[in-house]
């Protein structure tokens, strides 16, 4: 637990630097919120629990909420609409079946949606936020993996497939299923060419306009998907954020519209994220346009320094020999006062040795006078009263 | 080595299958009156026959080796369950029949939320989820599913021979889900670790003299694809079933004049003056009525206890208790066991001695209440579709079950240890206003020619 307070302690102070605002939303929800054409797809309805409540006498069925995003969209649209931009925050599980037994069902989440904005600065802002949540963290090698889902349905489109052989690629594509280009034959040189771009990966900007010439017959919607993915880019560049392109990352969520990204550490995804300005439309909100991230907490949790985790010790041990009725009033009142001071102090009354805790504070059966003893310090000294303890104990810690 | 072979439309086939096969099994046939039975050839084979349906569950259990069964069934089964400890071993080349997704002919699509009706509810909502149905609701039925469009359903998934069986129906196929034929399936784990290739050689190089089914000769039912029912008419359900017969006597005996509905015809849409009514399965009836697609329903209390144990703050109530099909819904055990009541049953369990408790049931929910209402715990449930009698004591250790005279139960060497309730036909409605004065006023002038007809 200490290494998820200590992430989601970082995370929600990075946001409320930013001018983001806490929501919540509830773990049990309509199934029909998530089936609608373009939230999740079939592969991730295949994984939901999802059940018939007691009033499913009507055939409704409610679901564990398996997605962060939608509710809090629907959030928005039910709370916030007519206010403009909208920055929220979130901590929060969601649940999937997972058969190898190897993951977690229920998954932890920290993210972050920034609705009504769509400039490219509001997709540098979130990536800054999470940016300020790896530094927070202490984590310095995690890579920001770029994609854009524009450019991956433009590039798929232009391979000449048949329609239905076309949605089913980019279906598995979204879904992250790379093996999903081997399975495609290209039609002439000029598709292979754009094929093997969908699973090459390059490195700055500088990538993108190479691409763009290298392809002349790009039509209008491939060359505005570039420009947009090149603009952020360039905005990266400018406020210092470093980044690898990689075409074949895949958002895994088919609302996704612009820019996807994912965040990589040790080998392991530990968030991800994107523009996805369909979503609030799909859903009935209207033209709003909207991006975000998630960090996933439970990966992350190995990966975080031991030592961010440690317990403090400027605690106090307040130790009673015996447990006589002023032995037992002095160690209560002794807990107070400290704890008013804003100490942290425990109570003891089973003599157990092994403290962890700078201070100890050794009651008689008499319940005076109190031994002070300070570890650090090396120093030992007797007062009469809780009062005096307090004073030497609460000053120092 | 234990079989799990089916009863109704496979089982002559699959009789017959097993013969050239060289594994016979006596007493397997169309006629027969037994469950259980041991193969001439090999003794050490024993099987059971069940509902299709029941199947695939009992294979993937692990209380039968292999099982012959539909495909549907099978995929049914995984539709929901991928995990499930099976493998389709073969096709057996019979019993050919595709499962379609229809609408009633001529219909519109639906604009907002859609009703399916299947009897296949996992492949239903498959099917609704990767074709990006917006709204979509899934009705799992017992039977009857073709009847429920256009006022009813919007789609329906069913099994059929072809466009053609759909069409005479008046239905038109909107896609086509899967080819369904008998199948060889076997328990994933005793495929892994047992030898089961004595038998399973058997089903080699068999010549099987397939009939290929002729086209149907029936025409295309011209229909209508809108709606057929009358605003104002009262919408009514009736049994199909063994509930037939006295339903029709009763309806007889109160005057209500209903054409299409007597012993003679199988039709499903009979209709009166002011009535549109709709032959459908019992067990369906208090979902159906509870969601407004009938006003009125003639079914058991046995179904209406179930589907309220399930749905407590479900519309639907007893308008009228019609006294006849009475039966006892009754907890049974085989006789051999040392129980004669609920209390030696718990002392059992406590014991060890059946852990966890095996209960099966068509009544999925009144037996899941009854259980944790009586703490029976640990235990697994298990649902069938039919002959639930036959489960014990093999497959299963406690049956919930129906019994008219106890002969049933009695024969195959079972004992009532708890009598739950006692149902009998009844009148249901629902609690929510019906949607004009006139429809009202004619449910309540229906419900006043039963109570006479109860009178008499």
């Amino acid at each position: 637990m200490q290494g998820f307070r200590f992430i989601s302690d970082v995370f929600r102070s990075a946001c409320i630097n930013w001018g983001y605002q806490e929501v919540r939303t509830p773990v049990l929800e309509y199934l029909h919120l998530f089936t609608a054409t373009g939230t999740l797809t079939p592969a991730m309805l295949g994984r939901v629990y999802s059940f018939l409540d007691w009033d499913g006498w009507s055939g409704e069925r409610v679901v564990l909420r398996p997605d962060g995003t939608i509710p809090v969209v629907r959030l928005y649209i039910d709370n916030m609409r007519g206010q403009g931009i909208a920055k929220l925050y979130y901590v929060t599980q969601v649940f999937a079946f997972e058969g190898t037994g190897r993951e977690d069902r229920e998954r932890w989440q920290c993210g972050v949606e920034l609705l009504g904005d769509a400039r490219t600065a509001s997709d540098v802002e979130v990536i800054s936020l999470a940016m300020d949540v790896w530094n927070g963290l202490g984590l310095e090698n995690v890579e920001l993996r770029l994609s854009h889902t524009g450019v991956i349905r433009a590039i798929v489109g232009q391979l000449g497939l048949e329609k239905e052989e076309e949605a089913r690629l980019l279906v598995r594509l979204l879904e992250g299923d790379r093996s999903a280009l081997a399975d495609v034959k290209a039609r002439d040189a000029a598709s292979e060419r754009l094929l093997a771009l969908l699973s090459g990966s390059g490195r700055k900007s500088g990538f993108l306009a190479n691409l763009k010439t290298a392809m002349p017959s790009a039509n209008t919607e491939l060359k505005a998907s570039l420009d947009d993915f090149a603009r952020l880019c360039r905005l990266l560049d400018t406020v210092g954020i470093s980044y690898v392109i990689d075409l074949s990352t895949a958002p895994g969520f088919e609302y996704y519209t612009g820019v996807c990204f994912q965040f990589w550490l040790g080998g392991r995804k530990v968030g991800g994220g994107g523009r996805y300005d369909r979503l609030v439309p799909l859903m009935g909100g209207g033209d709003v346009p909207a991006c975000g991230f998630a960090i996933y907490m439970d990966p992350l949790i190995d990966l975080i320094e031991p030592k961010a985790r440690k317990r403090s010790d400027q605690g106090v041990l307040i130790r009673g020999s015996e447990a006589t009725d002023q032995a037992v009033r002095t160690c209560f009142d002794l807990a107070r006062s400290l704890h008013n001071a804003g100490c942290v102090a425990e109570v003891d009354f089973s003599g157990r040795q092994e403290t962890g805790l700078r201070w100890t504070i050794a009651v008689p059966a008499a319940g005076t006078p109190l031994l002070i003893t300070d570890r650090i310090q090396q120093k030992q000294k007797a007062v009469k009263s809780v009062a005096e303890a307090v004073n030497i104990v609460g000053v120092a810690a | 080595m234990r079989l799990a072979l089916p009863k109704g439309r496979l089982l002559a086939p699959t009789a017959a299958l097993l013969k050239a096969a060289g594994l016979d099994f006596a007493d397997y046939s169309e006629a027969t009156r037994l469950y259980n039975f041991t193969c001439t050839s090999f003794p050490g084979i024993t099987a059971k026959m069940f509902q299709e349906k029941d199947i695939p569950v009992q294979v993937a259990v692990g209380n039968y080796d292999l099982g012959i069964c539909g495909r549907d069934w099978v995929e049914e089964l995984l539709a929901r369950y991928p995990a499930s400890r099976l493998v389709k071993v073969a096709e057996l080349g019979y019993g050919r029949a595709g499962i379609f997704v229809a609408s009633r002919s001529g219909a519109t699509a639906p604009r907002s939320t859609c009703r399916i009706v299947s009897e296949y509810p996992n492949l239903a909502e498959t099917y609704a989820i990767n074709s990006r149905l917006r709204g979509f609701k899934v009705f799992p039925v017992w039977g009857a599913a073709e009847v429920y469009p256009p006022e009813s359903a919007d789609y329906v998934v069913l099994r059929g021979d072809g466009e053609d069986e759909l069409a005479a129906k008046g239905l038109t196929a909107v896609a086509r889900l899967l080819d369904s034929s008998a199948c060889l399936i076997a328990n994933a784990d005793a495929w892994e670790t047992r030898d089961l290739s004595r038998v399973l050689e058997r089903f080699n190089n068999i010549r099987m003299v397939v009939e290929e089914k002729s086209a149907t000769n029936a025409p295309a039912v011209s229909v209508n694809g809108k709606s057929q029912w009358r605003d104002d008419a009262v919408w009514l359900a009736l049994p199909d079933g063994h509930q037939k017969e006295p339903t029709v006597a009763f309806l007889d005996r109160c005057g209500v004049r209903l054409k299409g509905y007597d012993l003679k015809s199988d039709a499903r849409r009979p209709s009166g003056e002011w009535i549109d009514a709709k032959v459908i399965r019992p067990q369906d009836m208090p979902q159906q009525v509870a969601n407004g697609n009938f006003d009125i329903a003639i079914t058991g209390r046995d179904w209406l206890t179930d589907h309220l144990a399930r749905f407590p703050s479900s519309p639907v109530e007893m308008r009228l208790d019609l006294g006849f099909g009475r039966v006892r819904i009754v907890a049974a055990m085989s006789q051999d066991l040392p129980v004669r009541s609920v209390a030696d049953l718990k002392k059992l369990i406590a014991e060890g001695r059946l852990s966890p408790l095996r209960v099966c049931s068509e009544y999925v929910n009144i037996a899941d209440k009854y259980l944790w209402e009586n703490r029976l715990s640990p235990c697994r449930l298990i649902p069938t579709w039919g002959a639930s009698e036959a489960f014990l004591p093999d497959d299963a250790d406690l049956l919930i079950e129906n019994t008219q005279t106890g002969k049933t139960l009695e024969r195959q060497r079972l004992g009532i240890i708890d009598v739950l309730f006692e149902s009998t036909a009844c009148v249901i409605g629902s609690k929510n206003s019906p949607q004009s004065a006139i429809k009202a006023e004619r449910i309540g002038k229906l419900l006043e020619m039963f109570r006479r007809g109860l009178e008499r």
